[in-house]
């Protein structure tokens, strides 16, 4: 993906908003932003960031291209839509903040160990093999994905909480075997891989 | 008409006026203490038939001085519009039963209350003449339009249209002044309402420049002559009756007679290279007027780098260079429309230089005022022009091209910023003459031999650097007076065209900064003013505030020491000075604001309807009981203009007003004369109020200076006080805001506070 990522920087040179437009998904709406800053004062997240929404397209405005897209903070969002409700120019905000997220993990720049990052990649990997979640593996392959030890203590701090899901039937220990899936796991395969290749086939266009 | 006045009362007892007071006792204070020789109860005065009644008394028993026992005298004015008699209103339903409480306990001192406004009502119209308008003349149907840019020639096109003829005077040799420079213009409307907010909405772009149309209508009109190359060398007369002196390049002068003068003078831009952070010397750093003359004469092709021709490919505008800086050498304000300007050139960029030309708007607080505003911003944004909020340390050459060195004031970081041009935006300069008032405003605080410092040097500069504009022969100079920051001094909430010399309107740039839009809705104001002056000065009459009023300032020049405080303190430069040295009213340049009758010091100013006896008399008509009584008086004077329907509005919304007061309105607290408040202390009253606007740069006086006057004037008036032995906090001057209506009624709670506190006046017979 790397390659990628040299052939964007050759292709866009330093007009960053030009390859955001291109590329990320909404990406065209960040030139509207009016840097009023009520995204960033209405993001129940946005003082943890190291970039809040209103700052990252000031950034990208003035072509700070690596510190956009190896930063945590659009994968900070937990789509609440609080600032998509309140942005006086209607900026599809969370949109843009998941859309940056995704175009920087195609470069391969995305920060490796950020945790939604990582638990996003575990959920796709997860969900794909039978077209359902299985929440018993999710859970698990999240709480090991530190290490055995660290699993295991993550495992039973969040004893009860499994508990009670497994009581209101949320969660079946049943599902470490196999698990439930959809008619035809392998036809879903097929039909996301076929929408990747369009994907990327789109993106190398544009280099 | 014979010199005899014969009196007649009308009480009216609707509005529960009748149910509340005793008006047969109000008949009898009337005749008896108030001297009416008829008096008439009507159940229903503003009726038909009620005005019938006075009418009938007027023309057939020859009633001419008539006394209104009803509504404030604000309300109900059509129906009580007798202009062929005096008239004085005793204020019953706002001032009495609907600022008192009904009930027993309060009926003595309601009726006590409205005894005393029938018998100050009384007094006032027996010391009363019927105004006689000073001669009539003709009306001539002509104006004087000083300037012919956008605002000048939208002003003669709306006097024209109003049937008037006009001369305009333009300093250039040709029409149109800088609008008429520029390449397209900011637009003025928004996008029709529905418009959806997407990406590709239609939203409003720079519009073609349309001056010359506005040039070709002016040329067409047979109503308008156009001076060119030419200024007005002399201006004498007063409204209705101006003479002004047009004298063109080549020497040669013609007098004209005017009616009344709009002066649209338009404005210069401000001079930057005395700035040299921002780097003008260099050729590729140029101001947004200069942009404008570039852009037109790329046609519609690119924009051409100014060094070495190359095509722009990246331009940054430096917002607000020069403009809102305390600094010395700086604009002090902000010149408003820069904003939209820069958005609008950089636009030219995208359509003329091509979309990949990048263009940055280097901004700190973006404004983008009127209807469009948002719009154009947007419709910037849409094509890309960047916006960064910034503040700007230096521009500096860089090769061929420049670079711009600011602080990014968001992502909080110094940047620099190469590019192939910059363009600055400055702010506009009102062409205004040079200030009469000048002098008198830096002088406040000094000592007198400083002040002559002062003055002496005021006088050689101005003399030497600004050239007049209108060329008054006033006593008081020759130019507008200013507000500040040379632009022309006017009512900015009630009155944005009326200047401080009547008869003469600014319009445009002049007054303050704005766009070719706005200075054309200015325009048509100023145009319309100008031809209600010119009518009213034919008849005799007064403009705003107290349009039409007949009256006007004479004076008893036997008793003129020839002080010259009117003459001075005239805000509207009314008063001349005669061969002899007296004072010189001019009527039709007056306002009857009455600041030169509360400025004499021997009292031998006054109108016909209104002179230190009408209010003396209600003074001194007031029944003051004696300090056994414990029942205080409390006098107010409150301007007619706000601080009375203040009052008035307090007993609509049903607020008490203390039983104590006696309010008398006053034309402003301009013309309130220090004789009154003495004559109420030495009556026994307790304590005075004066309620005028607010004074200051911000004033909301109707007549500009009466207010800071009147405060400036009753600042020794403690000296006056402690000779009587009395408490100074028994007279004070509350500046009171029409929108008052809760504070007004309990700042004279407040008096009687402070009475409680002192005691009552000893001066109780
Ligand atoms: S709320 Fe909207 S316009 Fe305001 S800073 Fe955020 S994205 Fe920009
Ligand atoms: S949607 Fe995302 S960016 Fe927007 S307020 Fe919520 S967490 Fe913040
Ligand atoms: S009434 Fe007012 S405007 Fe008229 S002459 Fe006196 S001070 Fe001047
Ligand atoms: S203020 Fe009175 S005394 Fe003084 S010059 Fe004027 S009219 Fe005469």
């Amino acid at each position: 993906m790397s390659d990628m990522n040299t052939a964007m920087v050759e292709k866009y040179r330093n007009d960053f908003l030009k390859e955001v437009e291109a590329n990320v998904e909404e990406g065209q709406w960040v030139k509207m932003c009016m840097q009023c800053g009520v995204c960033s004062g209405s993001c129940p997240l946005g003082n943890a960031w190291a970039h809040p929404p209103q700052e990252i397209f000031m950034m990208i405005r003035a072509g700070k291209r690596d510190e956009v897209l190896k930063s945590d903070s659009m994968w900070m969002c937990t789509s609440c839509y609080n600032c998509i409700v309140r942005c006086p120019r209607e900026l599809p905000i969370t949109h843009i903040m998941h859309g940056l997220a995704t175009y920087s993990k195609r470069l391969g720049l995305a920060p490796k160990t950020q945790p939604t990052s990582q638990f996003s990649e575990i959920f796709w990997n997860n969900m794909m093999k039978r077209g359902r979640v299985n929440e018993l593996k999710l859970g698990l392959s999240l709480y090991f994905k530190d290490g055995f030890g660290q699993g295991i203590k993550n495992a039973l701090a969040n004893q009860k909480l499994g508990m009670s899901m497994m009581k209101a039937k949320r969660m079946s220990p049943a599902e470490f075997f196999g698990g439930h899936g959809i008619k035809d796991a392998s036809g879903l395969q097929k039909m996301i891989k076929k929408a990747e290749e369009i994907e990327l086939a789109k993106l190398k266009a544009n280099t | 008409m014979s010199d005899e006045k014969k009196f007649a009362a009308f009480i009216c007892t609707g509005c529960g006026i009748g149910d509340r007071l005793d008006a047969k006792q109000l008949e009898m204070t009337a005749t008896r203490d108030g001297k009416m020789q008829s008096c008439h109860s009507h159940e229903m005065l503003c009726s038909k038939e009620g005005v019938q009644l006075i009418r009938d008394q007027i023309d057939n028993e020859g009633a001419n001085h008539i006394m209104i026992a009803a509504c404030s005298r604000r309300a109900k004015v059509e129906a009580f519009n007798f202009t062929d008699v005096a008239m004085s209103r005793a204020n019953l339903r706002e001032g009495v039963i609907w600022s008192r409480p009904e009930g027993d306990e309060h009926q003595e001192t309601t009726q006590e209350m409205a005894d005393d406004y029938v018998r100050m009502a009384c007094a006032e119209v027996r010391f009363m003449e019927v105004p006689q308008p000073s001669e009539e003349q003709g009306c001539v149907e002509n104006i004087l339009i000083v300037g012919g840019g956008v605002s000048g020639m939208t002003a003669a096109l709306e006097a024209a249209a109003a049937g008037f003829n006009c001369h305009i005077v333009e300093k250039e040799g040709e029409l149109g002044g800088w609008a008429a420079k520029w390449h397209k213009r900011i637009p003025y409307r928004a996008a029709p309402e529905g418009t959806p907010n997407t990406l590709t909405a239609h939203l409003p772009d720079p519009v073609d420049n349309d001056v010359a149309d506005l040039i070709g209508q002016v040329e067409a009109s047979d109503k308008i002559s156009v001076h060119l190359n030419a200024r007005v060398t002399r201006t004498s007369g007063a409204p209705g009756r101006f003479a002004a002196d047009i004298t063109t390049e080549s020497g040669s002068t013609t007098t004209e007679n005017f009616g009344a003068i709009v002066q649209a003078s338009g404005w210069k831009p401000f001079d930057i290279d005395s700035l040299p952070e921002y780097g003008h010397q260099h050729p590729d750093v140029v101001t947004n007027v200069e942009l404008e003359q570039m852009a037109r004469e790329a046609g519609d092709g690119p924009i051409k780098r100014p060094s070495d021709g190359k095509e722009v490919k990246s331009v940054a505008f430096v917002q607000n260079a020069g403009q809102t800086s305390t600094k010395e050498g700086y604009l002090p304000y902000h010149s408003g429309i820069g904003d939209l300007i820069s958005i609008k050139q950089a636009m030219y960029f995208k359509a003329q230089n091509g979309d990949d030309c990048d263009t940055t708007i280097l901004y700190d607080n973006l404004r983008t005022p009127g209807a469009p505003g948002e719009d154009f911003y947007r419709a910037g944004q849409q094509k890309m022009v960047i916006f960064t909020k910034a503040s700007v340390d230096q521009v500096a050459a860089d090769g061929s091209g420049a670079k711009v060195k600011f602080k990014d004031k968001i992502l909080d970081e110094d940047v620099e910023l190469p590019v192939d041009l910059v363009v600055l935006d400055i702010g506009m300069v009102p062409n205004s003459g040079p200030d009469p008032y000048a002098a008198n405003e830096s002088l406040e605080g000094m000592s007198e031999e400083e002040q002559e410092a002062v003055k002496e040097e005021l006088e050689s500069e101005t003399a030497v650097t600004v050239e007049s504009i209108l060329n008054l022969d006033y006593r008081q100079g020759t130019d507008l007076p200013q507000l500040k920051w040379g632009f022309t001094d006017s009512h900015f909430i009630c009155f944005p065209y009326e200047t401080r010399r009547t008869g003469i309107y600014a319009a445009g740039p002049v007054r303050r900064p704005m766009d070719i839009k706005q200075a054309q809705d200015d325009a048509t104001g100023a145009a319309m003013k100008a031809v209600q002056a010119a009518v009213h000065a034919a008849h005799g009459e007064a403009v705003h505030p107290r349009v039409g009023d007949l009256s006007y300032p004479r004076f008893r020049k036997e008793g003129c020491t020839q002080c010259k405080r009117c003459t001075v303190e005239c805000p509207f430069g009314a008063i001349n000075e005669d061969e002899e040295r007296y004072p010189l009213f001019n009527e039709s340049r007056c306002r009857r604001c009455g600041t030169c009758m509360g400025a004499c010091p021997v009292r031998v100013i006054s109108f016909d309807n209104y002179s230190i006896d009408t209010v003396g008399q209600q003074i001194k008509n007031v029944d003051v009981p004696d300090e056994f009584e414990e029942k205080p008086r409390i006098l107010v004077l409150a301007c007619e203009n706000d601080a009375y329907p203040a009052l008035d509005q307090a007993a609509v919304s049903g607020q008490e007003i203390s039983p104590w007061a006696r309010v008398i309105p006053v034309r402003c607290l301009g013309s309130v004369s220090l004789s009154w408040v003495t004559d109420s202390m030495n009556n026994g009253f307790d304590g005075v109020i004066m309620m005028g606007c607010k004074r200051g740069d911000d004033y909301q006086c109707h007549f500009v200076r009466g207010s800071a006057m009147a405060a400036e004037r009753m600042a020794k008036v403690g000296d006056t006080l402690s000779t009587l032995n009395l408490e100074p906090e028994r007279v004070v001057v509350h500046e009171v805001a029409i929108t008052d209506i809760e504070r007004a009624p309990r700042l004279i709670k407040e008096m009687e506070d402070v009475v409680e506190r002192v005691g009552l006046s000893p001066f109780k017979f």
